[in-house]
């Protein structure tokens, strides 16, 4: 098969954050019909790749977890900038989910109960090295525009197949055909 | 209760006070109370007693409110006519009035002098340009006393609709007159009393709506406290009309003289068979009893009202049906606003006619109104529909203190909105009001100089909304603390274009959706001033967010989605 | 709110979506759209409790009417117009839904009722992908004082259908609203633990008739708690017989 024939792959790009990596796992549940997508596509960022940067002009990015650290916020705004269509995978991408759960209390309140109360040796804050937590886990379209959603905890494999599907055949998917809140 | 006898008492009224020659009249509503009137009073009366006879034909008494609240505490002193001096009756009116103030009004009232440094000239357009048909008796009478009420024509609507009217006669009188309802929704009163008449049932009730909550609104505790009588007289008309026997007066427990005067004005009227079985020689009974509102705004919606008085928590209910056909205990109720049933006893009085012949095409006869905020004369006017904004503000209001300028005019409270000052000329009635984005709403008018911010005043009306929706509804209950949440962040000056979408956004489905008027009109005070300060809002909003993980600028794509986002 | 009994003889014409259809008198909006297999979304309404008329999900556009209609407690007239499922309302609607989402702390993927519950299955129905409005986060309680049922706050839409079920059908009126506006909440007796109830009488029905997971049996994990709601018409029908 000659390169002038094959259409140019779709680039995508995905990302963790607050999240459970759930959501990449059932990426990964595709099983088969990851061969059946492979040549359509050419993943240029992802954990599960070890390309550093995203390549500027990236067509989809896919974004995993809750935005919870200054880290997280960074990592999704170059996302954005990256790529020209956003796709906030999994419920914590979308609701941020359980990250969120710590949003009815304080964030010092969160650091005494994990890293003092419950700190059998060496209570500390973790304030080296680690990025700073956000006052509140926020949804990624809190910080950045969304252009897709696929709630679900995490979102089946046959939903993410059908979201990828649909968008390399041009057309805008309904995600909520196969997966909701909480699926 | 014959025309003759209720004749009689005004007579007997009329000639003790002719025996009287000199009347000191203290202000006793509660603005005037809270700043020692009461005590104003018992040192005048003490010192009357010291007189001796030299006292005895000067009367101190207590009398409602005379309106120019901010000039409080308010005496108003009756000179008898002096044939010697060839001068008439005279009236001179104290302000500012303390206990020290007491002793030398005494000693100059009985010595027929006047004390030129205390005098409230009454000539001011305060006092010439208002026309008091509501408040007719207000300052003059004593609340606590019927006879007054009696001498002053009151009672005698009531008398001539029971012993020469047919309930048909009053409604029609009423539909005539034009009048509409003044709690703020303005339905043609007539109407909505014809349709509890059309209604058959072997029980009705009359309610009265007394439950005023506006802030910066207290034309109802004025009526209430001033002229008490009139609303029982208003209320028992209404119930010959309609065919009620049974009627309630919704009073919120914040009205503490309001409930004392009431009381004893029910009680006064029982026992003047005023109120009570076979009125007047004929069939008709009416009673009245008082129900204390627990605080909550809502309340004053007429479901909820109902709600509250049958004993369950106030929250309304959606409408159709409307309480004309299924209202208190499921049964056919009339609800009007105080001010509504202190207008009727004067259509019974004067007809339908003479109300109709005060005001514009659609609104009729006078509205009471309480000016408040940035404004020289603060406290309760009446005035005919009609009038403009600017004559109420600049001439009867006397402008703005202290030189500055006027910026918007709050009116209808919460549910209200802001009338900017190129609005001015605009004559006060219903449709004119609804036009320019607000309401009458039930007569607060909160006046504001160059200082407000327009922005903060929306926030002030939504936090009122949202401590006050009652939590049935989720477009009221969620809607209004979203809003005040973005109206919040806008006054920090955090907030983004984003923000601003979204709250025209929650604006419209609060609107919209909401089941009751408080949440239909809560965003009412946002939609004005965003209409007419857009600009306000817009400078509430911060520039470009530049937080820890901005992506800098050399990373953005031409042509992809603008990178910085707010947070 | 009583309805109206009248003479079943009479007939009424109206249109729901454009299709026309034959009504009794006395019977809603809601009645006539079913009896015609039109399906007008809700929450708060369930048949055999009172009409509450509070989630305003079931709005609908009647012509003619400046203000919107709730189909629950709206009843119908001769020739009347009524549009369920118009733009304007969908948009509405979903707005309500995301509402309720952002209002309390719905982490559905963690919830007893995952899979089971009327709200989730109203977001998707209605499209709710995501949630646009700022989440309040509120610190809202559980109260897990009950033995067998648990009250959790978090996911509570004050739909009433537990208040109204204690008091209309099981007769205890244990439940009630407490507070107010966004403050609001589900209470027990005069706002006691649940478990310290003298009136409740543990029947369960207010847990099967809970809309989402805010009432619950204990001992459930998530996704397993199951509601069996065909108690109700059965307990109404024999009630009125």
């Amino acid at each position: 098969m000659s390169s002038d024939t094959t259409p140019k792959p779709v680039t995508i790009a995905t990302v963790w954050l607050d999240g459970c990596s759930g959501c990449h796992m059932s990426f990964l549940d595709m099983d088969e019909r990851l061969i059946e997508i492979a040549p359509l596509i050419q993943i240029v960022h992802s954990p599960v790749v070890d390309t550093k940067q995203i390549p500027p002009g990236t067509d989809v990015g896919i974004i995993e977890g809750a935005i919870s650290n200054e880290d997280d916020e960074a990592k999704a705004k170059k996302m954005r900038a990256a790529c020209n269509f956003i796709v906030s995978l999994g419920d914590c991408a979308v609701t941020a989910n359980v990250p969120s759960m710590r949003n009815v209390f304080d964030k010092q309140e969160c650091f005494d109960r994990a890293y003092h109360e419950n700190a059998d040796l060496q209570p500390a804050n973790p304030d080296v090295v680690v990025p700073p937590l956000l006052d509140k886990a926020l949804a990624v379209h809190q910080v950045i525009d969304v252009d897709l959603y696929v709630p679900g905890c995490p979102p089946p494999a046959d939903a993410i197949y059908y979201v990828l599907s649909e968008l390399l055949a041009g057309r805008q998917p309904d995600p909520l055909q196969l997966t909701r809140f909480g699926k | 209760m014959t025309p003759e006898e209720l004749e009689q008492i005004a007579v007997d009224q009329q000639e003790a006070e002719n025996q009287l020659d000199h009347r000191i009249n203290v202000c006793m509503a509660a603005s005037c109370m809270s700043r020692h009137s009461e005590q104003i009073v018992k040192d005048m009366q003490a010192k009357l007693k010291d007189m001796g006879e030299k006292g005895e034909k000067t009367q101190v008494r207590c009398v409602g409110c005379m309106g120019l609240c901010s000039a409080g505490p308010l005496v108003e002193v009756d000179h008898p006519a002096d044939e010697a001096a060839g001068k008439g009756p005279e009236k001179v009116m104290y302000r500012d009035i303390s206990p020290e103030h007491a002793e030398s009004i005494v000693n100059a009232t009985v010595d027929g002098r006047t004390l030129p440094d205390l005098v409230q000239p009454t000539d001011i357009p305060y006092f010439t340009r208002q026309k008091r048909i509501v408040t007719e008796n207000s300052g003059y009478i004593d609340p606590e006393c019927i006879e007054d009420y009696i001498a002053a024509g009151g009672y005698s609507g009531l008398v001539s609709a029971l012993t020469e009217m047919s309930p048909d006669d009053v409604i029609h009188e009423v539909t005539v007159s034009g009048l509409r309802g003044r709690g703020g929704g303005g339905f043609p009163t007539g109407l909505k009393w014809s349709t509890v008449a059309r209604t058959d049932a072997d029980q009705k009730y009359v309610v009265c709506n007394a439950d005023e909550g506006d802030p910066g609104a207290f034309m109802d505790r004025a009526v209430l406290e001033s002229d008490p009588h009139r609303i029982i007289e208003g209320m028992t008309i209404a119930g010959y009309a309609v065919g009620a026997s049974k009627a309630y007066i919704y009073v919120r427990a914040e009205y503490p003289l309001a409930i004392k005067r009431l009381k004893r004005a029910i009680s006064q009227a029982n026992k003047f068979g005023l109120l009570g079985t076979n009125l007047c020689d004929t069939p008709f009974n009416f009673d009245i009893e008082l129900r204390l509102g627990a605080g909550a705004f809502v309340c004053g919606e007429e479901t909820a009202l109902i709600a509250s008085i049958e004993g369950k928590r106030g929250t309304p209910r959606p409408r159709p049906p409307f309480p004309a056909s299924y209202g208190l205990f499921g049964k056919p109720t009339l609800i009007n606003n105080v001010e509504t049933m202190a207008t009727i006893p004067w259509i019974t009085r004067y007809g339908g006619e003479a109300l109709a012949a005060i005001g514009t095409e659609k609104s009729k006869g006078t509205k009471v109104f309480a000016l408040a905020g940035k404004i020289n004369c603060n406290g309760l006017i009446e005035v005919p529909m009609g009038i403009s904004l600017r004559e109420i503000i600049y001439e009867i209001g006397d402008g703005i203190p202290d030189g500055a300028t006027f910026k918007a005019v709050q009116t209808g409270g919460p549910s209200g909105g802001c009338v900017p000052a190129d609005k001015l000329d605009m004559p006060v009635d219903y449709e004119s009001l609804q036009e320019a984005g607000t309401i009458m709403g039930s007569g607060g008018m909160v006046i504001m100089d160059e200082t407000s911010s327009m922005v903060d005043v929306a926030r002030f009306f939504m936090e009122f909304c949202k401590d006050e929706s009652c939590g049935k509804c989720v477009p009221c209950r969620v809607g209004t603390a979203q809003m005040l949440d973005l109206l919040e962040k806008m006054c920090a000056k955090s907030a983004t274009q984003k923000d601003l979408d979204l709250l025209k956004e929650l604006c419209d489905v609060t609107k919209a959706c909401s089941l009751c008027g408080l949440g239909q009109t809560a965003p009412n005070p946002v939609l004005s001033t965003l209409h007419y300060f857009e600009n306000e809002y817009m400078d509430s909003l911060q520039g470009e967010v530049t937080g820890v993980g901005a992506v800098p600028a050399t990373e953005t794509k031409a042509g992809a989605p603008d990178p910085t986002h707010e947070k | 709110m009583a309805r109206q009994k009248l003479p079943p003889t009479q007939t009424l014409t109206m249109k729901i979506d454009d299709v026309d259809v034959t009504a009794k008198p006395g019977q809603t909006i809601q009645d006539v759209a079913r009896d015609h297999d039109i399906e007008i979304p809700g929450l708060c309404y369930i048949d055999g409790l009172t009409i509450w008329g509070a989630c305003r999900l079931c709005l609908v556009e009647v012509e003619g009417m400046r203000k919107l209609l709730a189909a629950c407690s709206t009843e119908v007239a001769e020739g009347m117009i009524v549009h369920t499922d118009t733009e304007r309302l969908r948009r509405y609607r979903k707005m309500v839904i995301e509402m309720l989402f952002a209002e309390r702390n719905h982490v559905c993927s963690v919830c007893v009722s995952n899979g089971h519950c009327d709200l989730q299955a109203m977001a998707v129905q209605l499209g709710v992908d995501h949630v646009h409005l700022p989440y309040m986060n509120p610190d809202v309680k559980v109260d897990s004082s009950h033995d067998r049922f648990r009250l959790d706050h978090n996911r509570c839409i004050l739909c009433t259908r537990c208040v109204r079920v204690c008091g209309e059908i099981e007769g205890a009126a244990t439940k009630g609203v407490g507070g107010r506006g966004i403050n609001a909440r589900i209470i027990n007796d005069l706002n006691m633990p649940w478990g310290d109830s003298q009136t409740c009488t543990s029947c369960g029905k207010c847990v099967h008739i809970c809309p989402t997971g805010a009432l619950v049996e204990k001992g459930t994990a998530a996704a397993e708690m199951k509601k069996h709601r065909s108690f109700l018409p059965y307990l109404t029908v024999m009630r009125e017989s």
